[in-house]
């Protein structure tokens, strides 16, 4: 069992590397969709005893993450009539290697901190803490809100992964209150993209200077 | 359960508000709403219900110390929404004023919240009610600070989440069998393992901290409440940064007595003094006065950082500041909120004389800002003086000094905005503006009333409040 968890986990950390890579939206949407379902199926992997509430919250999560989120940025991409991410703060190459480096440095972290038993062998801490870090790379380093978008994306992606470690400890309604939350947030980000869209008739947030000291 | 009609009434009222269809008289949502919660909130401080230990909402000593003060705040903001959104008439407020409603009921959930994960459901959905409200000026400067707030905030609450998780983890490692309410993880104490307490930590005041707005997290802030309407930022500064007080306030007590206390007070002091020297440079170099608000919101959210550090008489002391704070800021916003429509601008090369366009806004807000510079009588005098006896009393004198530098600072900067607009040669377009803007009981009222409660609560601080305040300190220092 844990082995096939590892093997998700393992993909879940190779699509942080491709998104760190991809300078072209859809790809990078494509890639934040489907580490989104990736993570999906973890809950079925993990606990098969707990039937009923993993199988919901799989595929709860498999629908938002998967489906409806990435949908919603690609209609705002198309109405921005944009493809590429060209002038990134942090390029391609470097945040492939500091992603590299990050992954590595999540491994020796996770070494560092105490587990349970059931724990020690799963790539869980440390797939949670070098997702977390991608994302922040790509808040950082990006320059098109969509990016940017995919970059808190692939940060929520992170904490879920963390998340796991406490499945089935945590109440569904906390889970379920979470997952909301979380979609209710990226669903308010997609409208306010598609605002400052049409206010700035541009979605480089390096253009959003007027406020400043 | 009166107490779940705090949560429960803001949200049915946004609701009904949401459906209503009249646009010119949906804002009288607002007071009915702000009274019904006011009075329940000052019912249930003078007879506090009892809580059940393990209850996952409930008004504990810690609510019953801050959510009256929001409750009060809110009041004045919506007497001052109707005659504000009745200038506003040529927009639909439906979004508005249901945001305005829900942000309050979920503010109260946020502060009666005694689980960690509803904690943190609370804080996020009050983040993301409080979006629309920032955008209501529909102009380009107010999408870009929409997606400042929106982008830090999201990132900064994500990141308490995965705090929360560390300290769920943290439980669940030490024994716990998956009871996340914070009187559960408190009595869990020392079994909770120690460095999934210290990341929890670490995690947990990087996320709260960008909603309070400590620095260097603070860079939504300014932006937020220079562009958002003056309800809002009043709202904002008064209320929405004592949520995420409240939620620091609340896992601190768990960090402590996990037995990491001293890691989690010099974190709170560090950033604090740094929130408070941030904020003083900026204030000396910020020219518009509503951003100047946000830097002083920065530098008071310092202060209660730094009351919190202290403990005991320094967390009673940050209780009397987190009233005195949402009652000045309040007047602040909402007299700053007349200037700004009378002035036609907003820093200190467009706006001057403001004192003979609008003799009763700017004298408010000069005296607002002797009241946020902690000048007696007003009640931050009394609740500044009492921290800063307090790090003397506790040996941190050096820190006292720097804080004691950063207010005058702070000081110098505020009067010299202030003093700019206030008095001088009004601008023409500002002569012209002034008479389409009349000083109207509906918009001098509200401010003058929250300004009169700071100077009360400084005269003459009623016994009721000590005695919560005392009550909170308790809970957060003792586990049950």
């Amino acid at each position: 069992m844990t082995d096939h968890l590892n093997l998700l986990i393992g993909l879940a950390m190779g699509l942080n590397l491709v998104a760190l890579g991809s300078s072209r939206l859809p790809s990078l949407i494509r890639v934040a969709a489907f580490q989104g379902v990736v993570l999906g199926l973890m809950p079925l992997v993990m606990e098969p005893e707990l039937g009923v509430l993993a199988g919901l919250i799989a595929s709860a999560t498999v629908l938002m993450k998967g489906l409806v989120i990435p949908g919603l940025l690609r209609r705002a991409m198309r109405a921005a009539r944009i493809e590429r991410d060209l002038a990134p703060l942090i390029g391609f190459l470097p945040s492939l290697l500091l992603g590299a480096a990050g992954m590595m440095g999540a491994v020796a972290l996770a070494r560092q901190l105490p587990l349970l038993p059931e724990h020690r062998n799963s790539l869980l801490v440390p797939g949670a803490a070098a997702t977390v870090f991608t994302g922040l790379l790509l808040l950082v380093g990006r320059t098109k809100a969509i990016s940017q978008v995919c970059g808190y994306l692939i940060l929520e992606n992170g904490i879920y992964l963390f998340g796991l470690l406490l499945l089935g400890s945590t109440p569904l309604l906390v889970e379920g209150g979470i997952l909301l939350d979380l979609t209710v947030a990226v669903f308010v980000t997609g409208i306010i993209v598609d605002r400052i869209q049409r206010a700035f008739d541009s979605l480089d947030t390096r253009k959003l200077t007027a406020l400043h000291e | 359960m009166n107490e779940l009609w705090l949560v429960l009434t803001p949200l049915i009222a946004a609701a009904a508000a949401a459906a209503w269809p009249r646009n010119a008289t949906r804002p009288w949502f607002l007071p009915a709403t702000g009274l019904v919660h006011a009075g329940l909130a000052l019912a249930l401080l003078w007879r506090p219900p009892p809580t059940p230990l393990h209850a996952w909402l409930g008004w504990d000593a810690l609510a019953r110390a801050m959510l009256p003060a929001v409750s009060l705040l809110f009041l004045g903001c919506a007497a001052y929404g109707v005659p504000y959104l009745r200038l506003r008439a040529e927009r639909s407020n439906r979004v508005f004023v249901a945001g305005f409603l829900a942000a309050l009921g979920l503010i109260s959930a946020a502060h009666m919240a005694r689980h960690l994960g509803l904690l943190w459901i609370a804080t996020e959905a009050v983040t993301l009610a409080c979006v629309p409200l920032l955008h209501f000026n529909d102009t380009p400067r107010a999408y870009e600070a929409t997606w400042k707030y929106l982008l830090v905030g999201s990132t900064g609450i994500a990141l308490s989440l995965l705090g929360s998780f560390c300290l769920g983890y943290a439980s669940r490692h030490g024994g716990g069998t998956g009871n996340l309410t914070f009187a559960a993880l408190m009595a869990q104490g020392a079994g909770l393992s120690r460095p999934w307490v210290l990341m929890a930590w670490v995690l947990l005041l990087v996320g709260y901290g960008t909603k309070m707005g400590l620095a260097p997290m603070h860079t939504w802030k300014p932006d937020a409440y220079g562009e958002a309407p003056g309800i809002v930022g009043a709202m904002l500064a008064g209320g929405v940064t004592t949520v995420a007080f409240t939620a620091v306030l609340r896992v601190r007590a768990v960090v402590e007595a996990a037995g990491a206390g001293r890691v989690a007070s010099l974190t709170l002091l560090a950033m604090g003094l740094f929130s408070m020297l941030i904020a003083a440079l900026f204030l000396l170099s910020t020219r518009d006065f509503k951003r100047m608000l946000a830097y002083s919101s920065v530098e008071h959210m310092g202060i209660l950082s730094l009351g919190a550090a202290l403990g005991g008489a320094g967390v009673w002391a940050a209780f009397f500041h987190v009233w005195n704070n949402s009652m000045t800021k309040g007047a602040l916003f909402l007299s700053a909120g007349n200037l700004r429509r009378a002035a036609g601008g907003r820093t200190m090369d467009e706006v001057s004389g403001m004192a003979c366009v609008t003799p009763r806004s700017a004298a408010l807000f000069v005296a607002g800002l002797f009241a946020v510079t902690a000048c007696p009588p007003f009640g931050p005098f009394f609740s500044e003086l009492l921290v800063l006896r307090t790090a003397f009393a506790t040996g941190r004198g050096w820190a006292a000094a720097i804080w004691l530098g950063c207010l005058l600072l702070a000081f110098c900067g505020l009067t010299r905005v202030v003093f700019s607009i206030a008095y001088g040669r009004p601008r023409r377009a500002a002569r012209q503006l002034g008479r389409q803007f009349p000083e109207t009981l509906g918009v001098i009222a509200p401010p003058l009333g929250l300004l009169l409660l700071a100077l009360w609560l400084g005269v003459a601080t009623p016994q009721i409040l000590l005695d919560a305040w005392t009550a909170a300190v308790a809970q957060l220092a003792s586990p049950p």
